[in-house]
C-alpha cells in the first residue's frame, strides 16, 4: 500500500539528518520573514545547507511563503522564489495569492503546496487553488475525519493533513502582547520581553492554557493541547493521503525527533502490517504521551468532532 | 495626507468637486433595517440570506425578502449586495447553486464571497451577480489584488489590517473597484485566519458561529523553569485580544480622495437606532466633502452624533499606521451607549403639530427627547402630554410597538427617529 510522506519540521540544519534517521520523508523550513510559525529560524544560507543535507538523505525539503503579505514585502518575493529554485527547494508552500503570481513569472516549475492554516475547508477549493498551479493543498486543522476523507476521494491535488503537534487558533498583525505591557505602563520592557518564549493565556472558565507569540507576522495563539492521531491513521492512509504533517512548534528538537520515529512506525505497521497496527497503536499512543511535557496534554483535535455553527 | 486626486474631481464654476463619490454602503440585519439604512442616504446595502453568510445570529433574509428589499433598494436607486462569504466545508456545497439562481433572480446586484467554490459556482450558474471579494480573504498587497482582478472580480474588499498609504498604492497598481470598512467592529485577527470559536465553543468561525473569544479575558503568564509566572499584578486588567471599533470620520477626505469605490460600514447584528445614525451622518460627511472638498471641515456635531449610538469605544486602527495599545480594549469590553432609541415617528400632522410615534422604549410626559433624520435638523424638545391611538392620555408610553401621539415643536417625516439620553 501507498504511504503517506511523513512531514516534518526541524529546529535546525544539524537536526535534518537526525530527523532522516527518525524516519521523516520530508521537511518544511523558512524565516519569519516569509513564512508563518516556524520551529527553526533558517536563514537563506540555512536553506542552501538544509536543501543539501535533505536530499542526500533522499528527504524532501518545503520552504515556507505562507506569511501574509503587505505591499512592502511585494517586491522582495521574487528574489526569495528564484532563490529558492536556485538551491533545489522541492516547493514552496502559500497562502497569499501574491506568491502564486511570483512564482509563475520568476519560476514557473517550481511546485506549489496551497496552505493558509484555516481556509481549505473544502474539495472544491483544493481543486480551484490546483488549477491556479498549486500540486498540493494542505487542509484546515478545524475539519473532521469524514470531511477529510470526503475531500481526499475528490482532489485532484495531493492532500496533506497535519497529524500531530499545536494548531494555530489566532494570527493577528496587532502586537498585542506589546500592546498589554504598554498599557500596564511597563513601556521599557515592551521589546525586550515581547518576543520572550513560554508565555500563554490562562482561561479560568475552560481551565485551558492557550501558547501565545509575537513575532514579524504579529501575534499568534496556539491551541492548548497537541493534537495526536497516531492510534488512528487507518483510514486516511487506506484513502491514500499525501502528507501526515508533524508540526513541533513550542517542542524541543528531542521531542520532535522522538515523536517522528513512533509515526514513522505508526505508518509503516499501518501500511505493511494492519492487524499489527491494530494492535500495537494503544502503545504508540502510550509512547507519545510519555513524551509530551508536563504542560502540554494531547487530545484529538477536531478529527472526531461535531463544530456546529 | 490629503494628495487632491484629478482623477475623481473637476472644475465646475471655479470650484472643485469631487465627480466620482464613493458609494456609502451600510449593514442591514433584516428588512426593516434595510429600508432605514436606503432612507437615511445609503447608496447601497449588504444584507444576509439564510444561508452561506458569516452571522448565524443575525435575523437573516428569506429569498423573499431578498426581493422585497431589492424592490424598495431600487426606488431610492440604491443597490443590495449578499454576503455569501462563509469558507464552505463539502456539506455546504449541496443546494449552492439553486441558491445563488434564487439570489440573481431577486434582483440583487452582487455577492460578497471568500470561498472560490461560491465565486466560481456564482459565474456558472448566476452570471448576472457581480462577486465582490470578502475581506475573509484578508488581502493586504497589490498583487493578491491583482490576481483576484485576473479571476475577473468586479470589486476587492480589503483587509481590515491595510492602510491608507497602502491603499494608494492598490488603487495605483490596480484598476478594481476598492471597498473599504470605515465604521464598525473590528477582527482583532486577519479575518479569516481566527478560529478560536472553534476550540473553545465548537462553533465555526468561519461559517458564522463567532462568539467572539477575542472579547473575553485571559491572564497572561509565562512559564519559567516549569513554574507559572503571572505576567500582571493585582488590580491590572486581564489581557485581552479586544480591538476597538473602528471610526473614520475624520479619515474620509482622505478616503475619497484615495478614490476608494465604496466605504463599508460593519454592523448586521446592529439597531435600526445604530443603522440611522450612522449612515446619516457618514451621508453628510460624504456629500459635504464632494461638493467643496477644498473649504470642508469636519463639523464636531457630526463627531457627536456618532457617540450617541456607540457602545464601544472607537480608534482609526490600522488606517494611519500602526495601532498601538490605546486602539485595544482591557477591563471592559463594551458599554451603555449614551442614548437609546425611543420611537419611530409613522406620520405627523401639521394642522395640529402632533406626530404619530411607534414606541421602541420607555418614555413618559417630561422626558427630554432628540429627533433626528434625513429631511430634518436635530431637534430636541421636552415631551408634554402624550395620548393613546383613541385619544386616551396615558402616564407614559410603557408597551413595545405601542402608537402614541404628542404635540411636537416642529415638522416631522415618517422614518425620522426620536432618541433618549440614558
Amino acid at each position: 500500500m501507498k504511504k503517506p510522506e511523513l512531514l516534518v519540521t526541524p529546529t535546525s540544519v544539524a537536526h535534518i539528518d537526525e530527523l532522516a534517521e527518525a524516519g521523516a520523508d520530508a521537511v518544511i523550513i523558512g524565516e519569519q520573514r516569509y513564512g508563518l510559525r516556524l520551529t527553526g529560524e533558517f536563514s537563506r544560507h540555512d536553506v542552501a545547507a538544509a536543501v543539501k543535507a535533505a536530499h542526500r538523505r533522499g528527504m524532501n525539503v518545503y520552504v515556507a511563503m505562507n506569511a501574509i503579505f503587505h505591499n512592502d514585502k511585494v517586491d522582495e518575493l521574487g528574489d526569495y522564489v528564484a532563490f529558492l529554485a536556485d538551491v533545489g527547494a522541492d516547493a514552496i508552500v502559500f497562502g497569499d495569492p501574491a506568491v502564486l503570481l511570483t512564482v509563475r513569472e520568476t519560476a514557473p516549475h517550481m511546485k506549489l503546496h496551497w496552505s493558509t492554516e484555516t481556509t481549505a475547508t473544502n474539495w472544491y477549493a483544493c481543486n480551484y487553488w490546483g488549477r491556479k498551479g498549486a500540486k498540493r493543498a494542505v487542509l484546515a486543522r478545524e475539519l473532521n475525519m469524514d470531511a477529510i476523507l470526503e475531500i481526499k476521494a475528490h482532489a485532484e491535488v495531493e492532500i496533506e493533513v497535519q497529524v500531530h503537534g499545536a494548531m494555530c487558533m489566532y494570527q493577528s498583525k496587532r502586537s498585542l502582547i506589546g500592546s498589554y505591557f504598554e498599557y500596564q505602563g511597563k513601556v521599557m520592557e515592551v521589546e525586550r520581553k515581547k518576543y520572550e518564549k513560554g508565555m500563554f493565556l490562562y482561561d479560568k472558565e475552560r481551565d485551558n492554557k492557550y501558547p501565545i507569540f509575537e513575532d514579524e507576522n504579529g501575534t499568534h495563539i496556539m491551541s492548548p493541547n497537541d493534537v495526536c492521531i497516531i492510534d488512528e491513521l487507518g483510514d486516511m492512509v487506506e484513502a491514500g493521503i499525501d502528507s501526515f504533517k508533524i508540526d513541533g512548534i513550542l517542542h524541543e528538537p528531542r521531542y520532535i525527533t522522538e515523536v517522528t520515529k513512533l509515526y514513522r512506525r505508526a505508518i509503516d505497521l499501518c501500511a505493511d502490517d494492519r492487524e499489527r497496527y491494530e494492535r500495537e497503536k494503544e502503545e504508540l499512543l502510550a509512547a507519545v504521551e510519555a513524551l509530551q511535557p508536563p504542560h502540554r496534554r494531547i487530545d484529538t483535535g477536531f478529527f472526531f468532532k461535531e463544530t456546529i455553527y | 495626507m490629503l494628495l487632491k486626486n484629478d482623477r475623481i474631481s473637476e472644475i465646475i464654476d471655479g470650484k472643485r468637486v469631487i465627480v466620482k463619490k464613493p458609494e456609502l454602503l451600510a449593514p442591514a440585519g433584516n428588512l426593516e433595517k434595510l429600508k432605514i439604512a436606503v432612507h437615511y442616504g445609503a447608496d447601497a446595502v449588504f444584507i444576509g440570506g439564510q444561508e452561506y453568510s458569516l452571522r448565524a445570529n443575525a435575523d437573516n433574509f428569506t429569498i423573499e425578502e431578498i426581493r422585497e428589499g431589492v424592490e424598495f433598494a431600487n426606488r431610492y436607486g440604491a443597490k443590495v449586495y449578499v454576503t455569501a462569504n462563509i469558507y464552505a466545508h463539502n456539506e455546504n456545497i449541496p443546494g449552492l447553486d439553486d441558491y445563488l439562481r434564487a439570489l440573481e433572480d431577486a434582483g440583487v446586484c452582487g455577492i460578497i464571497v471568500a470561498d472560490p467554490l461560491i465565486i466560481e459556482t456564482a459565474r456558472r450558474v448566476a452570471p448576472k451577480l457581480e462577486v465582490h471579494l470578502s475581506t475573509q480573504q484578508s488581502l493586504t498587497n497589490w498583487k493578491a489584488v491583482q490576481f483576484w482582478k485576473e479571476e475577473g472580480l468586479e470589486r476587492v474588499v480589503l483587509a481590515r489590517e491595510v492602510g491608507a498609504e497602502e491603499i494608494r498604492q492598490i488603487k495605483e497598481k490596480v484598476d478594481i473597484e476598492i471597498e473599504a470598512f470605515i465604521h464598525g467592529a473590528m477582527c482583532s485577527a486577519y479575518s479569516g485566519r481566527c478560529v478560536l470559536s472553534n476550540h473553545m465553543t465548537a462553533r465555526d468561525s468561519n461559517r458564522g458561529g463567532c462568539c467572539q473569544s477575542c472579547r473575553w479575558d485571559y491572564d497572561l503568564y509565562q512559564l519559567s523553569d516549569g513554574r507559572e509566572i503571572p505576567l500582571f499584578e493585582k488590580g491590572d486588567a486581564p489581557f485581552a485580544m479586544s480591538a476597538k471599533d473602528l471610526n473614520l470620520i475624520r479619515a474620509i477626505p482622505v478616503m475619497i480622495e484615495l478614490g476608494v469605490d465604496s466605504l463599508k460600514i460593519e454592523g448586521r447584528m446592529k439597531s435600526i437606532h445604530y443603522v440611522a445614525t450612522v449612515v446619516s451622518v457618514y451621508r453628510k460627511v460624504i456629500d459635504a466633502y464632494c461638493a467643496d472638498p477644498d473649504h470642508f471641515t469636519i463639523r464636531e456635531e457630526w463627531v457627536r452624533e456618532l457617540e450617541k449610538c456607540a457602545n464601544r469605544e472607537t480608534a482609526p486602527s490600522f488606517f494611519d499606521g500602526f495601532p498601538d495599545y490605546t486602539n485595544h480594549m482591557y477591563g471592559t469590553h463594551s458599554r451603555k451607549t449614551t442614548h437609546e432609541f425611543a420611537g419611530l415617528v409613522l406620520g405627523y400632522d401639521p394642522e395640529t403639530g402632533i406626530a404619530t410615534v411607534q414606541q421602541r422604549n420607555h418614555f413618559r410626559p417630561g422626558d427630554e427627547v432628540e429627533f433626528f433624520g434625513p429631511e430634518i435638523e436635530n431637534f430636541t424638545q421636552v415631551i408634554e402630554k402624550i395620548w393613546d391611538e383613541d385619544g386616551n392620555e396615558l402616564d407614559a408610553a410603557r408597551h413595545p410597538l405601542q402608537i402614541v401621539k404628542f404635540k411636537v415643536k416642529r415638522p416631522l417625516f415618517p422614518y425620522n427617529m426620536m432618541r433618549k439620553e440614558n
